[in-house]
């Protein structure tokens, strides 16, 4: 069997359909953009002057584009995954990890947003937000708060909150879900150990299961990171980036670059940015958990 | 919970059941509009159930909002991904955990790198490739790179999968006479079902909610998928709620459906997903 397992022939046949699809549409595509973003191209027909480095140059530095604008709000929008998110997600996680009754009915309605079309959500939380008839408004116009009522999704000071609040709703499940898979999976062992030397619930939940689950919680902050850098569906049908660029994020800056000012050249530019930042921010996160050993 | 004071439970509870209500809410509150005029969403009754209930606003949408068209679109470009995905990330999975080669490690991180790479990022170099191949505006525009998105997913899960699959099996299989086509056939895929469930449940639903590729490779109305059809309805409808809220409803009922039934085998295959990239 040896023999037949290692001849080459079978073990091309068995790759190429693979390596063609993965080079092709993934691998290649990143060459492919960072070569587009050295020209000044208008779109596919159109031709192609090389500029070198110009459109990184322009990205840069000029104010009317607003790359780092884009890329500020896509770090807040991270941040606030972080920090209120995530913690939430693992709080909830830690909850229904101890033998709550109604366990598996929690998680899965939790677990639910997660699998609705985020256009749906963006589309729903639309008339949530919808300043005259969304439930939102009405509800605090009903308990006597008119005056916070807002065009949530119109305001500058209002709308990148108003776009992280139906993210939060969404992915909370996600998160929850990883990081209860992995509280389960702590050997029961170790908490009846803590529980007979004495151990409260809170310092079980410090010293045991937070230190176990390290690794499931170091994939939750990379995801919610690159998720947020990501971010795009949800942006575009609630806001498009706007008001005045307040909620513009680099994949919503990427596409009114590319079909609104058919600028192709730049689109790959910001493109080539993307996926620079997603490793990065993928190995510094990873980096920053290995320190903490 | 033993050393936890009754109050604590308590609370606990509270704090469980209010998130509870957060997440059903709004979808609740657009089951309920989908089937109300527009006076009883705009301030008779806003979070009741309906008192009539509309049920021509699932004809408009699935008629005037050619819902019905969309949800076909959907679901051809979903089967087709599911199946080309699952054939291709079997194959090569065959080739990394069984066939005897070298690198085969190295090829199977290069696999991985596709789990990090964003989505968005090769839009403009697909776009071209595909014009070029004269392929957009047709179903393969979304076929192919879904395909090829989902791949790095299907190959970590049937890796799993199939090097649990004792080697025994294989060598028997061998000693009776069966080629390597035979032993992969015959033997491995069908005991493969767990992993091709896992990685159809997860591939459908990335592609079933999919948004930024169908919004650019697709133009022609007749070929759209649901979520930009919604998108469109919503532009079309700017005042009625109803016919939107039918939409809304229409694209989320499959997922939610199979969900109820479904709901253990999902959950793991979103875990199998992360945790063990």
């Amino acid at each position: 069997m040896q023999r037949m397992y290692s001849k080459k022939i079978y073990i091309l046949l068995f790759l190429l359909p693979a390596l063609i699809l993965f080079c092709g549409v993934l691998i290649a595509p990143i060459g492919a953009s960072a070569y587009y973003s050295l020209f000044n191209w208008k779109g596919v027909g159109a031709d192609m002057e090389f500029i070198g480095l110009a459109n990184y140059k322009e990205l840069f530095t000029s104010n009317s584009i607003g790359f780092w604008k884009a890329l500020l709000n896509s770090l807040l929008l991270a941040a606030l995954s972080v920090f209120i998110q995530l913690p939430l997600a693992l709080g909830l996680a830690l909850t229904l990890g101890k033998k709550v009754k109604g366990e598996r009915l929690f998680l899965s309605v939790y677990f639910m947003p997660v699998l609705i079309s985020t256009v749906v959500i963006g589309q729903l939380w639309l008339k949530i937000y919808n300043p005259d008839y969304g439930i939102l408004n009405v509800f605090l116009r009903a308990i006597g708060l008119e005056s916070w009522a807002k065009i949530w999704l119109g305001n500058k000071s209002t709308a990148l909150g108003a776009v992280f609040v139906p993210t939060l709703w969404q992915y909370v499940g996600y998160h929850m879900l990883l990081l209860y898979a992995g509280v389960k999976s702590v050997p029961p062992e170790l908490r009846e150990a803590a529980m007979l030397d004495g151990a409260t619930d809170g310092q079980i939940n410090r010293y045991i299961v937070l230190p176990y689950i390290k690794p499931i919680i170091r994939i939750s902050v990379i995801f919610a990171v690159t998720g947020s850098l990501k971010s795009f569906d949800l942006i575009y049908v609630l806001t498009n980036g706007g008001p005045l660029h307040s909620t513009e994020v680099p994949s919503t800056l990427m596409i009114s670059m590319l079909f609104l000012r058919n600028r192709f050249g730049m689109g790959s530019a910001i493109a080539v940015m993307l996926i620079l930042l997603c490793f990065g921010f993928a190995l510094l996160i990873s980096a920053i958990f290995r320190e903490e050993k | 919970m033993i050393n936890n004071s009754k109050a604590a439970r308590v609370f606990i509870y509270i704090g469980l059941v209010f998130w509870l209500l957060v997440n059903l809410f709004p979808v609740y509150w657009m089951f309920t509009f989908s089937l109300k005029s527009n006076s009883e969403i705009f301030g008779e009754n806003v979070v009741g159930l309906p008192k009539e209930w509309l049920w021509s606003n699932y004809a408009s949408a699935l008629k005037t909002g050619n819902m019905a068209r969309y949800f076909l679109n959907s679901a051809i470009v979903a089967v087709a991904t599911i199946i080309i995905t699952l054939a291709v990330a079997l194959m090569a999975t065959f080739a990394l955990t069984r066939l005897v080669w070298k690198r085969r490690k190295t090829l199977n991180k290069f696999f991985m790198l596709g789990l990090t790479i964003p989505i968005h990022a090769s839009v403009v170099p697909v776009y071209v490739m595909l014009s070029r191949l004269n392929l957009l505006d047709t179903y393969w525009a979304l076929i192919i790179p879904y395909s090829a998105f989902s791949l790095s997913m299907a190959i970590l899960v049937c890796t799993g999968f199939m090097n649990e699959i004792p080697r025994e099996m294989d060598e028997s299989a061998c000693i009776d006479g069966c080629s390597v086509w035979g032993i992969f056939f015959r033997i491995i895929v069908p005991l493969m079902k767990p992993a091709v469930a896992t990685v159809g449940i997860y591939t459908f639903l990335q592609c079933w909610n999919e948004l930024m590729f169908a919004n650019i490779f697709i133009s022609k109305s007749a070929l759209r998928t649901l979520p930009v059809g919604v998108q469109a309805l919503s532009g079309q409808y700017t005042t009625e709620w109803g016919p939107i809220g039918a939409a809304l409803v229409l694209a989320t009922f499959p997922t939610l459906f199979i969900y109820i039934f479904l709901s253990k085998k999902i959950q793991e295959s979103f875990i199998a997903g992360a945790v063990k990239g």
